[in-house]
């Protein structure tokens, strides 16, 4: 009984410093903050939480139907109109009830491409295959927001220098 | 039987029999007051049940089709003009109104039993749901939707193209009506199978 007792009081004093520097540790001042953050610029970026900041204003989403340029050919196209509330689950693909091919013909819609049908073996289906039913997992709408990273993106065309000549090739 | 008989014809002698007691007077004015309290009475209760908050009384509402609701451009825009459930699923005509208040003691025999009780439930009666609201929309040339947006008042040089010319091909010429496009533009869709959309519509039945 003796040795029990002993053996508890010297593993309580050998897990004492531990405990009490946990605690005032827990205790202490919040680190020092590092030097000025220098990643992207964002929308309501890092500040502590309770410090209140101006949120900056939100921008708009472009809904002019216009189709715009691909920077290479197998860029997936931009969504120039309005999904707001566009349903895409089992019960239905909202997108496709436009862009499906058996639709095209009433909404004018550009037909989904024939890869869309396509399986992982390159097999042709008839409808939609399931690995594309997402489409905003590609295909995106954009909103007038300036980009927050710089891009040093050059197309094809300017790459080669053949930017602006006829054909572009 | 022969007492119910009895009883029946006691109630018919006394109510057919001139007052004995009460002048004509007081019989007409007594009338007219309880009437005016019946009838009063009748209404407000009336308009209390077409409010949303009544609607949403109930948690098959709240949780479903409300929620849903809320996410919507009918419940939040920029102009901040919403609709409430009974703008959509309540006519506003006296006859249709009370047509309709008729139909929903199923909907009452419903709320009783648990027919949508759970989430999953609503989901599996989803369809057939949707449905009705879709019938009795097509039936009425989707007067709940014109009660707002009027074919008159819709100045298309204003809408996308893409909108524009859709309204002009199926709306104006009234080869479809406002519901057979834009099913699911408050609350979430059930399975769509053999449901197409307004403009791939082989018929043109309004």
């Amino acid at each position: 009984m003796k040795t029990r007792f002993l053996i508890a009081a010297l593993a309580f004093l050998a897990a004492a410093p531990a405990l009490v520097t946990g605690v005032i540790a827990a205790d202490g001042p919040p680190p020092a903050s590092g030097p000025a953050y220098q990643g992207p610029k964002v929308s309501s970026g890092p500040h502590p939480i309770t410090l209140d900041v101006q949120a900056e204003s939100t921008t708009r989403e472009i809904v002019d139907d216009v189709k715009r340029v691909r920077n290479y050919a197998d860029q997936p196209p931009l969504i120039p109109h309005a999904i707001r509330d566009y349903q895409i689950d089992l019960n239905i693909n909202k997108c496709l009830t436009c862009h499906d091919r058996r639709n095209v013909e009433g909404s004018q819609a550009p037909m989904v491409s024939v890869t869309h049908f396509q399986d992982r073996d390159g097999q042709t289906l008839g409808t939609v295959s399931a690995r594309r039913y997402f489409c905003t997992q590609c295909h995106v709408p954009q909103t007038d927001a300036k980009p927050i990273v710089g891009n040093s993106f050059r197309d094809f065309d300017a790459v080669l220098g053949t930017a602006g000549k006829e054909g572009g090739h | 039987m022969a007492a119910l008989r009895n009883f029946l014809l006691l109630c018919w002698r006394v109510f057919a029999r001139p007052s004995v007691h009460f002048s004509l007077g007081f019989l007409t004015l007594g009338g007219f007051v309880a009437g005016v309290m019946f009838w009063g009475g009748f209404n407000t209760v009336l308009e209390a049940t077409n409010k949303e908050a009544f609607c949403i009384g109930c948690h098959e509402m709240r949780d479903n089709p409300y929620e849903e609701l809320k996410q919507t451009i009918h419940f939040t825009n920029r102009s901040g003009v919403r609709a409430t459930c009974p703008d959509c699923h309540v006519p506003h005509n006296w006859t249709d109104k009370i047509a309709r208040k008729m139909q929903a003691s199923k909907e009452v025999w419903g709320k009783i039993f648990g027919t949508i009780d759970t989430r999953e439930k609503f989901v599996g009666m989803r369809r057939e749901l949707a449905e009705h609201e879709w019938k009795r929309l097509k039936e009425n040339n989707s007067l709940e939707c014109r009660n707002c947006h009027s074919a008159e008042s819709m100045d298309i040089t204003r809408q996308a193209p893409r909108a524009a010319n859709m309204h002009q091909t199926y709306l104006f010429t009234g080869q479809n009506t406002c519901i057979d496009c834009h099913k699911g533009i408050a609350h979430r869709l059930p399975d769509m199978h053999g449901v197409d959309p307004g403009w791939s519509m082989k018929t043109s039945a309004k």
